[in-house]
This record gives C-alpha cells, structure tokens and sequence, in this order.
C-alpha cells in the first residue's frame, strides 16, 4: 500500500498514514470554472477515516464543505472539477475513473445521504422504484429479493414498509429523510458521506435523527462524514472533527480534544459563537467580517483579516499545516509545534 | 380523478365560450357582412338550412336575441351548420367539413406526432451532451429554423423541389387523373403528394420542441436528484431518461397541447400553399368567398379539437407525473 | 423611497410554441427559479453589459437596429417610389434595381426596404400592447387574489386554448373588405394574443406577492397602486423584456401569414403583401425567384433578431443554459 503514496508530497495527515484507514483523501483540489474567473473552492485537503469512525466537518457557508464531500464521492459536474490530487477510497484512487468504473464501488461500498430529501428523491418515481433502481445496478434483479430488502431497510429506519409505495411527496419530511437513509443503508456499505442531512428538520427531529444515524453505525460499523454547520450536533455525535475555511481545513483532530482545547482561532470562534446550554452564560459573540473572494485568494493566511490574534507575517506568509498532540492546526501561530507560551 | 372532471369541467366551459364567441362575432362586426352574404345567396339554399343559419346570424331580428341563442345552440349541438353559401346545390356544411378532416388529421396529425417525438429526442440527447461543440452550434440553428414562415418555406421547397428539380408534386393531396380507391397506386400517390407539406411542416415545427426539452432537460440535470442516481451508480442511459427526461419533458407535454393552437395555424397555410384540401384549405376558401356558415364551423371544428389534443395531454401529465393527480 | 431588492426574473424567455422562441415554460401555478435578476437603473447598465458578452445576443440586437435604421429612413437607402408602376416588368437584377421588378413594373429593392416600417409597426405595437395587457391582467390576477383572480385567470385560459390563427382569420373576414391595415392588424392581433404571457407573468407575480420587501412596503402603509407600479413591476424586468420580444415575434408571423393569404389590406407595402402579390402573379411558375425569395428572407431575419435575443435573455436570466467552458487540461475527472 505505501507504493501508492510513495510519489506524493509529505502527508499532512496526523502522524502520517494510519494503518487500514478506509478513506485517504491528499491534496485534493477543486476548481470552478466561472464567468468571472476560476474560483478554487478546495485547496489541498487532506485528510483520513478509519473503518467505523464518525467525523463531521464543519464550517460556514461557501468554506467548501459541500463541495469536498462531493469532490470525495466524484459527483462533480461541470463547471466544477478535481484539477489535484487523490482519493483513495479502499486502496484504490477514485479520482479519474469513469461513472462506469465507479459503478463496482458506488453504493456497494460507499453512499450519499444529501441535504433535502425533497429534492435528492426522484419526484416521479415511488420510493419502492428508487430503492430497486439501486439494487438493479448491483447485480441483484430478484424481485422477491429486492422487496425484502428494500422493506428491510425502511424497518431499520422506523418506517412502516407500506410507504414503499408512496411518491416523496406524499410522505411527511422527517420521514423522507429517514427513508434516504434507509437507500443508503442498501448494500451496508462502509462509508457514508452526509451533507447536512438535517439542516431540512426541526430541532426535535434533528436530534431523533442523529440518535438514528449513530445507532446504525453502531449496529453496522460503517464510516461517517458529516457535513453540517451545526457546531451543537458534531459536538455530541462525532469521533472526530475537521473545520474548514475558505477551502482549506484550519484545525482537525479529535472532537472531544478540540472542545476542549480549541486551538485556531477561527475554531475559538465558532466554539464561542454557540454557548452550551449548560454552562455559564456568556455574551453571544460572532465573528465579524466575512470569507475572503475565492477567485482572489489572499496571499498569506485566509483568516487573517477577521483574526483577533492576527500578526502582521499572516497576511504576507503561505500557512502550513502544523501537527501538535495529535492535532493538525493551520495557523502561524503554533509555527514551531508549540502553542505560544 | 378529481383532475380529470376539473379539467372536463374546463374543456365544456371554453367549448362554450367558442361557441358563443362564433354567436356574437356576426352581430358585433360593423354591418354585419353574414348577413348580406347570406341574404345574396337565399335562392339556392334550403328552408331547413336557411332557419338554422337565421338562429346563428341574427337574420330574423323579430325573434329575441336569447330565442336565438338557444336555437342556436341546439343546432350546434345536433350538428346542424347550415349549407354552404359556395356550392350548388347548398352542400350541406356538415358533410362538407366531414370530408376534408381525414386529409389534415392525417397530414398535421402524423407530421405533428413526429415533429414532437423527434424533436424531443434530440432535446434529450443535446442536452445530456452539453457542453460538446455539436451543442454549441445547434441551438442557434434551430432557433432560427423556428422563426420561418411556415407558409413561405412551403413555397421555397415547392420552388426547388416540384418547379425546378420536378422530384416531388405539390399540388392537391392526389394527382385527380386517378380514381381514388384503397389500393397501392393510389396510397403511394397520397403519400407522394404528402411529402412535401409534411417536411414543410416538420422542420418549422421541431425547433420548439428541441430548445424547449433541450433548455428543460439541462435545468433538470443540475438537480440534486440526478445527482443522487450517478451517486448511486446507475447506468447513464437510466439517468438520463427515468431521471432526467422524464422530469424535463412535464411542460412539454403541456407545452404540446398549448402549441397545438399554433400548429393549426401553420397547417393553414401550409394547405393553403399546397392546395392539399383539408380542413385548412376549406376554410381559407369560405373565408375568400364570403362562405360565412363554412367558416364558422370551421372555426368550432378547429376548436374543440384543440380542445380535445388539450385534455389528452392534460391526461398524459397526470399519468407521468404524480403529483398533479392530487387535487390543487 | 425605497429601492426594490434585486429579485429573480423568472426562468426567462416566453417564446411562443409554434411560430418561434425557445420556452421554458412555466408550469401552471409553479414558481420561477431566482435568477439573475435584474431591476432599476442599475439593470440598463447591467443588460447592455449582458448583451455585448453573449454572441447570440449581439446579433440580435444587431440585426434589430439595421431593421430599425431601414424602417426608420427608407428614402436613404431606396430611391425609388415602391409603389410607382412606372418600369419595366419582370426585370432581373440590374445596377438599376437591385432586385429587379415585379410583374406589374414596380422596383423591388424599394418594396423591400420601404415595407421594412409596417412590419416593424405591428412587431412593436402588438409587442408593447400585449405586453402592458398581459402585465396589468397577470399582476391584478395575482394581486388582488380570491375572486378576481379566478374570473381572470378562466379568462385567460379560455383565451388561451382558442385556436389563434383560425379567430384571427374569422375576426379579419369580418373587418372588412378592405383588408386589415396596419393598425387594425395591430389592434387584432394584441387583442388575441396577450393571454400566453399573462399567465406567465401572473406566476412570477404569485410567486412575488408574500416576499418580504412588499411586506414591509405594505406595512409602511404604501397603497396597493403604488406597490404594484413601483415595487412589483420593476422585478419583473426580464419576463417582461421576453414577453416583448415573444409578443413581436408573434406579430410579425402571422401579420405575413394574414397578409399573404389576401386578408391584409394589399395597398399596403410590406413583407406579407409582396408575398401575396408574388403568389398572385404566379411568380414562381414565372421564373421570378427573388419576389419570392427576398421578402421571406427578411422575415426570417427580422424574426431571427427577435428569437436570438429572446433566447439570449434566457442564457442570462438562467446561467446553466450558457454554453459550458471547456476544462479540458485542467480537469482530472473525465469528462461525463
């Protein structure tokens, strides 16, 4: 396996390549194709996930969230696309492989789950036709077989097999939302990429579809990436969490740890600006200014035009990732390994 | 269901509105020129024909307009139009009209049909290959293929095909030195005859349904859930049409039934040009004599089976798209 | 007074099915998709700057002004009387007359360039007028809601599903002897023409009716004239620029399309006229092509500028239409 690294450029990944990591994403950049210019909305990502680990990713509007879950599961259509580096998904690299390549891997081994359901659902098929669509393209053609399964998955889910027959519109939105989870549970595959699957629902419905989702991971021990902007949700469900910035990844380590010790100040940001129900009342802070114009990346650090603790090398100086305790930070200000004294 | 009546309810309501717009026009128009027409012609036509026609152009002003209306009514609805001011003796309107729709159900209808199913297909097909430089260069093309007079690219053919070339006829629906008959020669005549009008037709008429399901088709491929099938790696061609098409192609079908109006419009001219003699023809010949209970029949037929095209299609959406079968 | 915000125009061009214009049509009742919307002052600027970038709409608009220079100055450019039977017939084209004589001994060049005006008359009467119904009957429809909109809407709908061509030839017969000038050509066929793109334009203005800024005008206490002129209709900018352009198109098929079939009043030079008198003359037995062939072709130009630049009003109005820059070289995916 190291062969397929061996003519990359150093790895950015904590303590370098993690033994049987599922997923193996290196320096991958997007870019968009626009009137008014070429916007890089990924640059360089890197990063990995291991068999069974729950990691969110989080960030702001247009921080590229999306579009590297989308770069990832190479869904990309023009005028967007990959222009570097690799996804190496199962030890073999996505990037560059036709639809028709991807046909071994896709569902069978890794599934999407998309923000509205309303609009991820063919509204002129049943939900029955759209879970069979999927199996067909697999290889199973049984009807017998299609039918349990396909009752098999809305039952895990919570959903009385019935609706099978319903059109999306027809069902109420939690429940279509629970029922594009049941498609991707199909084939049990080993990841499962979500972008804001409940960004459409209500708090309460939020949380009972969170609780669903980990309970089926645990049940199957599949991956999980999970996009949102929800700083509350990753904090209680992810193993790990990876925050993004003007497509670039700022900080990225283990949940529990980056709450705990915040290091970017961007991250310190985010924290601060969605305040525990639980703990101290603290006044409400945001982050004032907005992201940097994409088609103009500015030279030195993205943040550094909105960052309290700005020096005057970040706007002028390139940031590298930097790797502290197990924990990968983009800031100047931990340069040397160490967090300033 | 309930769409079904609704739109039944719809069909009835503005087959009357037709209906009652062919009552007033007579009456609305400056000197009420039906009347002169028919008053010229009294001699030759019959006093069942001549009362009908009495009800339906205000001809005997000492019965009250409503008393008139209702006659009229009723012989619409027993199809009774009256006789023909042009032919003698009198031909009866109704079997005059029953003669020519075979020959442009035939010509519009079959041309229709096809300019739609072809036009379509390749809307698909552009659209899925969009961005490759055939569909760069097309869409301009048809734009401007759909901006010629129907009627005037009906004279350039006959121009280069029938006058100089001599390939194709292009006059009348059959040569009229053979009797006509259901056998090969003349069948084969027919078709020869019908060469000419149903090009004309085809190629004035695909441009719209190319742009239109083109433009449609790639709205719809942007879609997330066209996104979802490539994701869960479904074969192109079942994207592209139990995904793609079939969502793109929903305002076409209605578009279909709405542009049937205009079609007809074209198939007018397009007779008038060929002399092909179908319903088209027939009209612009009552209208260039003054044939006014022609013409408004005519008018009615025209109509209700636009009418009729309307709800077949209003059907067909609901049989393709579920959602609409739930009551608004 | 308050700026209206910068709102979607609806998904563009309301080209009529049938005669020319692509469509995306709007379903019954659906909603527009936001799109490059563009309203006020700053959207002169704005379209000028969209129409010098988009190919398509260059030559439109390109084209348009020639017809309108024509149009506008026609003893310039043809100096002959057109109506003058002064020459020889069935002339070929010679230094003299550019394109030769018809058969009763008039210059066809003259014919041509002078019958520019009455086409263009019609085009922008029936564009304009059909447009200003469509827009106060789609906006009141929306607007005022409940009962009215239901009785205008029906009307509307009926209006619609009647077959045009056929009335228009009814309606004409009707008008006289005479034939139908240019003005009652324009009159008839506003008159049975504006219900396509009203029920276009009452959609979007459905779809505006519960936005937030007419909130906030209506609770500042603006009466309901005043939100629709000043607030309401500059929004809708583009669907109304593309109904125009539908609208003219329109006019200019079937005004020739009347013309030629001897309705129009045949005095009258203009495009469709020359067509009927060619026919008339029997011209193409004759061998006198270009009677045939010139006054065509200037209808598919003048109708070519309308549909190009409709068409390109959808491109802007609807960025995923454009045609798509390549990333070849660049890309690492292949293309799909």
């Amino acid at each position: 396996m190291s062969s397929l690294l061996s003519n990359e450029q150093p790895q950015s990944s904590p303590g370098g390549r993690r033994p049987g990591a599922i997923l193996e994403v290196r320096d991958l950049s997007v870019d968009y194709v626009m009137e008014r210019g070429i916007v890089r909305a990924v640059q360089d990502v890197s990063f990995d996930v291991a068999p069974g680990e729950f990691v969110g990713i989080v960030g702001e509007s247009g921080c590229g969230k999306s579009t590297l879950l989308f770069a990832i599961a190479q869904l990309l259509a023009p005028p967007a696309g990959i222009v570097g580096g690799t996804v190496i998904f199962e030890g073999e690299n996505l990037v560059g492989l036709t639809d028709k390549q991807l046909t071994l891997v896709r569902w069978r081994d890794m599934s999407v789950v998309m923000q509205s359901a309303m609009n991820a659902l063919n509204p002129v098929l049943s939900i029955a036709a759209q879970f069979a669509d999927a199996m067909r393209a697999h290889g199973v053609t049984s009807k017998p077989e299609i039918a349990e399964r396909s009752a098999e998955v809305l039952k895990m889910v919570g959903i009385d097999p019935v609706h099978l027959h319903s059109y999306p519109h027809q069902l109420s939105g939690g429940m279509r939302q629970r029922s594009m989870i049941a498609m991707a549970m199909l084939f049990t595959p080993d990841l499962v990429i979500m972008d804001e699957p409940t960004s459409a629902l209500d708090v309460v419905a939020q949380r009972s579809m969170m609780v669903q989702i980990k309970e089926l991971q645990q049940q199957f021990g599949f991956a999980v990436i999970f996009v949102t902007h929800d700083m509350s949700l990753v904090r209680h469900f992810t193993d790990r969490l990876m925050v993004m910035y003007a497509g670039q990844v700022t900080e990225s380590g283990g949940t529990r740890q980056m709450f705990e010790r915040p290091l970017h100040p961007y991250t310190v940001g985010l924290m601060e600006a969605f305040p525990s129900i639980h703990g101290p009342r603290v006044p409400l802070t945001g982050i004032p200014g907005s992201p940097p114009d994409l088609a103009n990346p500015p030279e030195g650090c993205r943040f550094a035009p909105r960052c309290p603790q700005v020096m005057d090398r970040c706007h002028t100086t390139a940031v590298p990732m930097q790797t502290l305790d197990g924990e990968q930070v983009r800031c100047l200000l931990y340069e040397n390994g160490e967090v300033p004294g | 269901m309930r769409f079904v009546l609704r739109r039944l309810g719809f069909f009835t309501l503005t087959l009357w509105a037709a209906v009652t717009l062919n009552f007033l026009l007579p009456r609305m128009m400056p000197g009420n020129p039906a009347l002169a027409a028919i008053a010229g012609h009294r001699g030759s036509l019959s006093p069942g024909a001549l009362r009908v026609m009495e009800a339906q152009f205000g001809l005997n002003t000492h019965q009250s307009l409503v008393a008139q209306y209702v006659k009229y009514i009723g012989d619409m609805a027993t199809g009774n139009f009256g006789e023909s001011l042009t032919t003698q003796p009198g031909n009866s309107v109704a079997h005059m009209v029953l003669d020519a729709i075979p020959w442009t159900l035939g010509l519009v209808g079959v041309t229709t049909v096809l300019a739609f199913i072809l036009g379509t297909w390749i809307g698909i097909v552009s659209a899925w290959r969009h961005g490759g430089r055939v569909d760069s260069i097309m869409p301009p093309v048809f734009v401007i293929m759909t901006v010629v007079p129907y009627f005037w690219l009906g004279l350039v053919l006959i121009l280069i095909f029938g006058v100089t070339l001599h390939w194709l006829p292009y006059f009348f629906t059959y040569d009229f030195t053979l009797t006509p008959g259901f056998n090969g020669a003349f069948i084969g005549n027919v078709l020869q005859h019908a060469i000419l009008p149903s090009f004309t037709l085809l190629i004035t008429t695909i441009g719209t349904w190319v742009l239109t399901m083109r433009n449609n088709m790639i709205t719809t491929l942007s879609e997330d859930y066209v996104r979802m099938a490539r994701a869960k790696g479904l074969p192109g061609r079942r994207i592209m049409l139990s995904y793609a098409a079939r969502n793109a192609i929903l305002p076409n079908v209605t578009g279909f039934a709405m542009s049937l109006g205009f079609v007809v419009g074209g198939a007018i001219l397009i007779e008038y040009v060929f002399n092909y003699q179908g319903v088209g023809y027939l009209l612009l010949d009552a209208v260039n004599n003054d044939d006014y209970p022609l013409m408004q029949a005519l008018f009615l037929l025209i109509t209700v089976v636009v009418l009729v095209a309307i709800l077949l299609s209003d059907i067909a959406t609901a049989i393709l798209d579920p959602r609409t079968r739930e009551a608004s | 007074m308050a700026m209206p915000r910068t709102l979607g125009g609806g998904p563009g061009a309301a080209g009529r099915p049938g005669t020319g214009g692509p469509q995306v049509l709007v379903p019954a009742g659906g909603l527009p998709t936001p799109g490059a919307g563009i309203t006020g002052a700053r959207s002169l600027r704005r379209m000028v700057r969209a129409i010098t970038a988009n190919r398509k709409a260059t030559t439109g608009a390109a084209l348009l002004l020639i017809f309108s220079l024509v149009a506008l100055f026609p003893g310039v450019i043809a100096h002959d009387d057109p109506t003058a039977e002064i020459y020889a017939s069935k002339l070929g084209p010679s230094a003299h007359h550019l394109l030769g004589t018809t058969a009763l001994g008039q210059d066809m060049f003259a014919q041509v360039i002078y019958g520019t005006r009455p086409v263009l008359e019609i085009a922008l009467g029936v564009g304009i007028g059909a447009t200003v119904i469509a827009m106060l009957i789609g906006v009141a429809a929306a607007y005022l809601g409940g009962l009215w909109d239901s009785v205008l809407n029906l009307i509307t709908d009926v209006l619609l599903v009647i077959p045009l061509f056929p009335l228009l030839i009814v309606i004409s017969r009707y008008l006289g002897v005479g034939g139908a000038g240019t003005e009652v050509m324009i009159v008839v066929i506003t008159a049975t023409g504006w219900s396509y793109t009203a029920r276009q334009l009452r959609s979007q203005a459905l779809s505006l009716r519960n936005r937030d800024f007419l909130e906030a005008a209506r609770v500042r206490g603006e009466r309901p004239l005043y939100i629709v002129v000043v607030e309401i209709i500059p929004t809708m900018t583009s669907l109304l620029v593309a109904s125009f352009l539908t609208n003219a198109l329109y006019a200019v098929l079937f005004s020739s399309g009347l013309q030629f079939i001897g309705l129009g009043d045949p005095n009258v030079i203009s495009w469709g006229t020359m067509l009927y008198w060619a026919e008339n003359n029997e011209a193409f037995q004759t061998g006198q092509v270009l009677w045939i062939i010139v006054p065509g072709l200037c209808i598919v130009a003048l109708g070519a500028a309308f549909a190009l630049l409709n068409y390109a009003f959808d491109e802007i109005g609807n960025p995923a239409l454009r045609p798509v820059r390549s990333m070849r070289g660049k890309r690492v995916q292949p293309a799909q």
